[in-house]
């Protein structure tokens, strides 16, 4: 029953580590980096059209594997694959809401 | 000097209405009594220590219902205005624009500050006395969570009396909610209220899925769960995936309304269409995540009062789960006449009919688990009963909405304003009625007195269908939502008429559930066994009211339904499981953190309100320092000696 009630989180009941300083500061360096890039591409107008955005989506999607690896810890599962579970819910659910929206508002003669 | 003191209240405070007077009087005197009779009787302490610094999830969750329940009336109270208003045709009871307040505030607190607190109240009192744990995952947190929905419904509420209320609809659809729409602070208060609760419902979610995954009592497998845990879960993982998206809608909402922003505004690029959409794909879910509980507590109640196992275990959680991922995408149903084409209407009208496929099977087990059975009627029973017949009625006029064609004459109609008050009433409000009535013994160790309780299910339910019923018809000839009056000609009185009756006739259930619980506390009918209802679950096992640590030793489940199987074996002649040796029990101290906290929260919120910059920025200053304070405060636990637990254990036992 260690776990139980305890409010800061007993790390024996957890599998696997957090991760280490240099993991984190690794990681925070990398996600700085990948917001500051699109961001100088948009704001000095480096690349325009299809080019600036193949460069936004790209940073974002780098940004979404940084956050994965390096706070969320998919590398670290052991027993249950909840992990990985998850993230095929996250994925499902982010595609819908981009996609759906996507396709909803191209159908939409409105606009 | 004076006059721009005058000018200032004036703008300040809503002015100009007796019926707000009124509520103003009632405020003052209400918080005078509060604050005379905790003083008179020396309680301040007590409330503090008892319970606002609480992480004990049973108080936590009496909170919860206690707050819900004030809510319920609030929004019930907001109902009957307006049917008063329509009960006859061109009525002069509430100009058009207090109306509109009136409806918005309605659906907001009925939905968020009313069915999601009643909902997580019972999540907290019944989930971990169910798997078997000393608390939830995470103590903090749910104390947090609390303080955060009640700051947040607080700050929505104050918008009665200060500043004026939002007036765009509960989901108060832009352009109508930006500034050219509502220039006023009602909208505002609408965003900050729900942002606030919002982070703390999120933080709930979370805490109940690591609960249930985490902390179940050794032998507990995935299909030993008991239902209504199993619909905590799914609920949980819907709340997860939708209240993200609710957040950011509202952001961005704000945004262009403090900063000037352009997300959603018809110039400047903006679209509003985005915001519909964006809005229901949170909005779908949530009465998902409102219906799924009810259904694990008709499942638990059905099971118990039938003494019989629940029919089909295995469909039933499938059917849970297939609901809470499909929830996900058959948003698009709430706005058919936006009209996005066919292919679009025609892949949504598929999704929202298939998900009434799992919904049915669960009335199909319900049905079979009473088939044979031998049944008593109890309260709690006959709530589940009279939801059967409700929801599959509402569950149809659904599945007719649910046809995108139809749909464009029913669309904003009072066919779906019945409609949802049935699957909503009828499933969400009569599940928690009785899950209240069900474990009403089990948090405060008294049964509510049957006789009453029968009563207000009996007038509760002829007042639904006299409200209801008539509303499809009138909807049918014509009459659209969200009219503040209609004239004779129309033709509506009638019907309008007597669902007013109905309104009221609910309004007097209500007041006969108050003196139910009035009259249960001062004829106190002690609940000594701690199993009242001859239960199936492991929150049956333990003394009514459970004791500050739940269970004084951990118990080893390994079969479903393990109470009832042990009270079996027993019966049986058998020897009863042996008890494990008590061992000092690991608790959360209280904290003043979740309060501090959220009060902080409740600063940056009217600060941001008001674009009052020197209330928010401390408040926010206060969220950080609190922060930090809980960051570094490594005295959160203790231990409860062994001697004590037998102390306890025997005073409960004595009282047996």
């Amino acid at each position: 029953m260690a776990q139980h009630g305890s409010t800061h989180g007993s790390h024996s009941g957890h599998g696997g580590g957090h991760g280490s300083l240099k993991e984190y500061v690794i990681g925070f360096a990398l996600s700085i980096i990948l917001t500051i890039i699109p961001l100088l591409v948009v704001m000095n107008g480096w690349l325009h059209g299809t080019a600036a955005i193949i460069v936004l989506l790209g940073t974002a999607a780098l940004q979404f594997a940084v956050q994965l690896l390096f706070f969320m810890h998919l590398r670290e599962e052991k027993g249950p694959r909840y992990n990985l579970m998850t993230l095929i819910l996250g994925l499902i659910v982010v595609i819908t809401v981009v996609i759906g929206s996507l396709w909803i508002m191209a159908n939409n003669p409105m606009y | 000097m004076l006059d721009k003191i005058k000018e200032f209240a004036s703008w300040f405070f809503v002015t100009g209405d007796p019926l707000i007077y009124g509520a103003d009087i009632a405020i003052a005197l209400t918080t005078a009594a509060i604050i005379f009779v905790l003083t008179y009787f020396k309680k301040w302490k007590w409330l503090w220590r008892e319970w606002l610094t609480t992480v004990d999830h049973k108080r936590v969750g009496i909170m919860y219902i206690i707050a819900s329940l004030l809510m319920l009336f609030r929004g019930g109270v907001d109902a009957l205005l307006m049917r008063t208003q329509l009960a006859f045709p061109d009525m002069q009871f509430l100009s058009p624009e207090h109306y509109n307040q009136v409806f918005t505030t309605h659906g907001v607190i009925m939905i968020l500050f009313m069915a999601m607190p009643l909902m997580f109240g019972l999540f907290n009192i019944a989930v971990p006395l169910q798997i078997g744990a000393r608390d939830v995952a995470f103590p903090f947190l749910n104390s947090l969570s609390f303080w955060l929905f009640f700051m947040g419904a607080m700050l929505f509420n104050m918008s009665f009396v200060i500043g004026g209320s939002a007036d765009a609809g509960w989901l108060s659809y832009p352009p109508l909610s930006e500034m050219t729409g509502s220039p006023g602070v009602g909208q505002d208060f609408y965003i900050w209220g729900i942002q606030i609760s919002g982070i703390g419902s999120l933080m709930t979610g979370i805490n109940f899925i690591v609960t249930i995954v985490k902390m179940r009592a050794p032998g507990m497998t995935w299909s030993k769960i008991p239902m209504f845990t199993w619909s905590v879960l799914s609920s949980c993982i819907t709340i997860i995936i939708a209240f993200p998206v609710l957040t950011v809608t509202l952001a961005l909402l704000f945004l262009d309304r403090y900063l000037g922003a352009h997300f959603f505004t018809m110039d400047g690029g903006g679209n509003a269409m985005m915001y519909v959409n964006l809005i229901w794909m949170w909005g779908h879910p949530e009465v998902y995540i409102v219906v799924l509980p009810a259904f694990g507590i008709y499942s638990e109640i059905v099971s118990t009062f039938s003494k019989k196992r629940l029919f089909g275990y295995g469909s039933m959680v499938f059917a849970m789960m297939s609901i809470s991922l499909m929830s996900y995408f058959t948003w698009l149903h709430h706005f058919f006449t936006m009209g996005s084409g066919a292919n679009v209407n025609t892949f949504f009208a598929i999704t929202t009919m298939i998900i009434a496929i799992p919904t049915g099977v669960k009335i199909f087990n319900w049905l079979f688990t009473m088939y044979r059975g031998r049944l008593t009627f109890s309260t709690p029973m006959l709530w589940s009963i009279a939801f059967i017949p409700c929801f599959v009625v509402g569950g149809m006029t659904g599945v007719m909405l649910s046809v995108a064609p139809a749909d464009f004459q029913f669309h904003n109609s009072y066919f779906l304003i019945a409609h949802f008050h049935q699957v909503l009433i009828g499933g969400v409000a009569f599940g928690y009625f009785a899950g209240l009535y069900y474990w009403w013994p089990k948090m405060f160790g008294f049964k509510l007195n049957e006789t009453l309780g029968k009563w207000a299910f009996w007038i509760w339910n002829i007042g639904f269908y006299v409200c209801f019923m008539p509303q499809y018809f009138v909807g049918l000839d014509g009459m659209t939502r969200r009219v503040s009056t209609y004239s004779w000609d129309t033709g509506w009185w009638g019907l309008n008429f007597t669902s007013t009756i109905g309104g009221f006739l609910m309004g007097i259930g209500f007041l006969f559930q108050v003196w139910q619980i009035a009259h249960s506390i001062k004829f106190m009918e002690k609940d000594t066994t701690g199993d009242p209802w001859n239960g199936r679950t492991l929150e049956w096992s333990i003394p009514s009211p459970a004791p500050l640590y739940n269970f004084a030793t951990t118990p080893q489940v390994t079969e479903r339904d393990d109470w009832w199987e042990e009270k079996e074996r027993i019966a049986a002649g058998k020897a009863p499981k042996p008890q494990p040796v008590l061992e000092p029990i690991h608790m959360p101290k209280n904290s003043a953190i979740p309060f501090i906290q959220s009060v902080c929260w409740f600063a940056v919120g009217f600060g941001l309100v008001f674009h009052w910059l020197w209330i928010a920025i401390p408040g926010l200053l206060g969220v950080g320092i609190t922060m930090l304070a809980h960051s570094f405060n490594y005295d959160t636990d203790y231990y409860i000696p062994v001697d004590e637990i037998i102390r306890t254990e025997e005073a409960a036992r004595r009282s047996v």
